[in-house]
């Protein structure tokens, strides 16, 4: 049955289409290494503050800048997606929420959510004058 | 680790195509995969124009139609040609299914056709399953009992413990689910995947089954379950509607349950 002189291949598998389920679970995996990496821009202000005047008035250079509110509104939207889709895959570590229709459900109100709590905290924010 | 590129021998080329007979007004593509072991080369695709106005409407009856009439070499498996053997679960439209169940009518465009994802191909459509099917063998699929059985009747089971394993039974180890989650395309070879596990769970809450404790120890492993991340990509292919991500979340819920 096998040739000694070929091995067999790898069938293609990067080709499986992008479903709700695993386009979810992978933006979790990003998110969760998202939130990771922006905790350094939280290590370097709080260092800063450290520092004494000067350097926290650079910093605060820093964060006014568009590039890293940009990079903060992405911050808060991973902090949020991790966060409701971390309590989803605790609803389901508890057995609950497996029939197809309920997963896919969740999985919109999750995704929706994460938007909509981003959307409200932005928009607290530059009410509020803080950015 | 994750590995993402196909290995040198498995990039796919592209092959011949296979014009529909002239006259023929609807006409569907069929992109195929396919290997040679005799040839010594690399995957291709052939496409294969199909007349639907003499071809019936299940992706399967293509298929033969294109071995009976176009292309005599193209190799896959069926037997039943309804849903219950497992033996024609390929991707089809970039999902894993039965070739049988899912009617050409409802993919758009050419209908792209490979075989099951992440595994050796021994040829075309057929993967090698040698792996798939000793993890089935290595849960023990069968009744194991201490006890003696009563001398004078079968062991007898109620309604509702019947109702627990009908599910789970009814798998038709297709292995559309285990080929469709990443978790098993990466540690396939320690992982045991959601077919085994979903037949794990079928032992393991029959009633019937004394061996629960043993079965339980044979699962505790950060491998043989706990590479199960809950994607639910398994669910979602399942051509008979079970659900094994449901049946290994119950299995993890024993291991936390049996440790307080």
């Amino acid at each position: 049955m096998s040739n000694p002189k070929f091995e067999r291949p790898l069938s293609p598998f990067m080709n499986y289409r992008w479903q709700y389920t695993n386009t979810l679970s992978i933006l979790h995996r990003v998110t969760g290494i998202a939130l990771s990496v922006g905790l350094l821009l939280f290590v370097y202000w709080l260092v800063s503050a450290a520092n004494g005047p000067e350097a926290y008035a650079s910093a605060q250079a820093v964060f006014a800048h568009p590039l890293t509110i940009v990079a903060l509104v992405g911050f808060s939207f991973a902090f949020f997606y991790h966060l409701l889709n971390g309590v989803r895959h605790l609803v389901w570590d508890a057995g609950h929420g497996f029939e197809k229709s309920t997963a896919r459900t969740s999985g919109w109100l999750v995704a929706i959510g994460a938007v909509v709590l981003t959307a409200m905290l932005w928009f607290l924010l530059v009410r509020g004058g803080a950015v | 680790m994750a590995q993402f590129r196909l290995p040198k021998n498995s990039v796919v080329g592209v092959g011949k195509t296979y014009p529909a007979p002239s006259g023929a007004k609807d006409v569907r593509s069929f992109r195929i995969y396919r290997f040679d072991p005799e040839s010594g080369q690399n995957p291709r695709y052939d496409t294969y124009e199909v007349d639907m106005a003499t071809c019936g409407p299940m992706v399967l009856d293509a298929l033969i139609k294109i071995k009976n009439e176009i292309d005599p070499t193209l190799t896959f498996r069926r037997s039943c040609r309804e849903g219950i053997c497992g033996s024609c679960a390929m991707n089809i439209d970039g999902v894993n299914t039965l070739a049988c169940t899912r009617a050409t009518e409802d993919v758009k465009g050419t209908v792209k056709i490979f075989p099951l994802p992440h595994m050796p191909v021994i040829k075309d459509l057929v993967p090698d399953l040698t792996n798939f099917y000793a993890q089935y063998a290595s849960v023990k699929p069968w009744l194991q009992t201490r006890t003696p059985a009563p001398p004078d009747r079968e062991r007898l089971q109620s309604k509702e413990d019947q109702e627990k394993i009908d599910r789970p039974a009814a798998c038709i180890l297709c292995a559309c689910c285990s080929t469709s989650c990443p978790s098993y395309w990466w540690n396939g070879d320690r992982y045991l995947g959601p077919a085994a596990l979903l037949a794990a769970y079928r032992w393991i809450v029959d009633t019937r089954d004394e061996a629960t404790g043993e079965r339980l120890d044979a699962l505790e492993d950060p491998f043989k379950l706990y590479r199960c991340h809950t994607i639910m990509n398994c669910t979602e292919a399942c051509p008979k509607d079970l659900n094994p991500a449901k049946a290994i979340a119950e299995i993890k819920k024993k291991m936390a349950e049996r440790r307080h």
